[in-house]
């Protein structure tokens, strides 16, 4: 039962923590609920289809499927990540001040609900995949054994949806007009992070050869496996040996999404700016 | 936004495509009853190695490594390979992570 416990809750929070993310990224958006909800579902059964072919998946592109699809899911959500960064510069601006203007409930608007929805469905398959092989190979293995995993799956369920709602509601005591720019720095390194994974992923499929070196350990400090080291990990990519590889790619991430983010931001108000410049008839 | 996805898609369909260049050195490890034959693996230091592992039993197992960094599904009654290193001369722990209290295994790099 502890061995399930455990596991679950694990698994729980890394994919709760990023729903919390996004939940708490698209606050005030009409249909955001639906749109997680399809995440979830979509990511739910996701994972049970990948259990089932796991070994299908795996014996792809000679053995590199399992690394090769975890890196292509985890790079889609990067990609996501970023065109909801780069979509709230160009429209934060204005929603905040629509917020002041006509009040919060109105603050909706087009959102990249989509983009969202994808992230929460990959975080969710992810993790979720892992806990239905788990518990298949202990319901497999048989005996009496399936009462007491039913309790600990429970168990974990809840205690990981209560860390993950901490979260959220931690964000959510951000005020207002702050949240939008927690929560875009939050899905940069969140983005990054993801990014890193893939690398290694893509590194034990044998495909990215340089750069192997471990550039520092701080597993003395604070392991990765650790719960702060897991939440740490899934929240910002903190790796306690990282290689250079995934620093690269880190890196590379955060300064794309910015400089996009930048860029987009400008263009913006310097349209904005013309439109005042033309007096109005 | 969907139009994004089918050339993501094509993108990686292409480097999946692209062989993987084959490592020098190959290992073998099994999973049997729950624990790793042999226990102890011994592999060349600062070299890339090509690890296979075997699971024996009907359940999955995943193949994880904290020490250096590898993690890796191994479905009932199949195989996985996966690309060590290069790691320094050490000795590394590893475990099947659906069984992490009883099946570990160390990895001895010299």
């Amino acid at each position: 039962m502890l061995a399930t416990l455990v596991i679950v809750f694990r698994e729980i929070i890394e994919a709760g923590l990023i729903v919390g993310i996004v939940l708490a990224a698209s606050k005030g958006v009409r249909g955001r609920g639906l749109w997680v909800g399809y995440g979830v579902l979509g990511g739910a059964l996701g994972a049970c289809l990948v259990a089932a072919f796991a070994g299908q998946i795996g014996s792809l592109f000679q053995g590199a499927g399992q690394d090769l699809f975890n890196a292509a899911i985890l790079l889609l959500a990067v990609v996501m990540l970023a065109w909801h960064n780069v979509w709230m510069a160009s429209h934060g601006r204005a929603m905040a001040k629509e917020m002041r203007e006509v009040g919060a409930a109105v603050a909706a608007g087009e959102r990249p609900l989509f983009a969202l929805a994808i992230v929460v469905g990959v975080a969710v398959l992810r993790e979720g995949s892992e806990i239905v092989l788990f518990l298949y190979g202990i319901a497999a293995a048989g005996g009496a054994s399936t009462v007491s995993m039913l309790i600990g799956g429970v168990l974990g369920l809840v205690g990981g949806v209560a860390v993950s709602a901490l979260m959220y509601f931690g964000l959510l005591a951000i005020p207002a007009h702050r949240l939008f720019a927690v929560t875009s720095g939050l899905i940069a390194l969140l983005a990054a992070g993801l990014a890193a994974q893939a690398v290694v992923f893509l590194q034990q499929a044998g495909y990215v050869g340089e750069l192997t070196r471990t550039v520092w350990n701080t597993s003395s400090i604070l392991s990765q496996d650790s719960l702060f080291g897991r939440l740490l990990h899934t929240l910002i990519g903190y790796s306690d040996k990282p290689n250079g590889a995934q620093l690269v790619a880190y890196i590379a991430v955060v300064a794309v999404i910015v400089a996009l983010m930048k860029i987009v931001y400008a263009s913006h108000e310097r349209a904005r700016i013309a439109k005042r410049a033309v007096p109005a008839e | 936004m969907q139009r994004l996805i089918l050339p993501f898609i094509m993108t990686v369909a292409l480097l999946a495509g692209a062989a993987a260049w084959a490592a020098d050195d190959t290992a073998e490890i099994a999973l049997k009853d729950h624990q790793f034959v042999p226990q102890v693996l011994t592999i060349p230091a600062g070299k890339q190695v090509k690890l296979t592992v075997k699971n024996e039993d009907a359940t999955p197992a995943e193949f994880e490594s904290h020490d250096f960094r590898v993690e890796k599904v191994v479905p009932g009654n199949g195989q996985i390979v996966v690309y060590i290193g290069p790691l320094q001369a050490g000795t590394y722990g590893f475990f099947d992570d659906f069984h992490e209290d009883t099946t570990k295994g160390k990895l001895v790099v010299k």
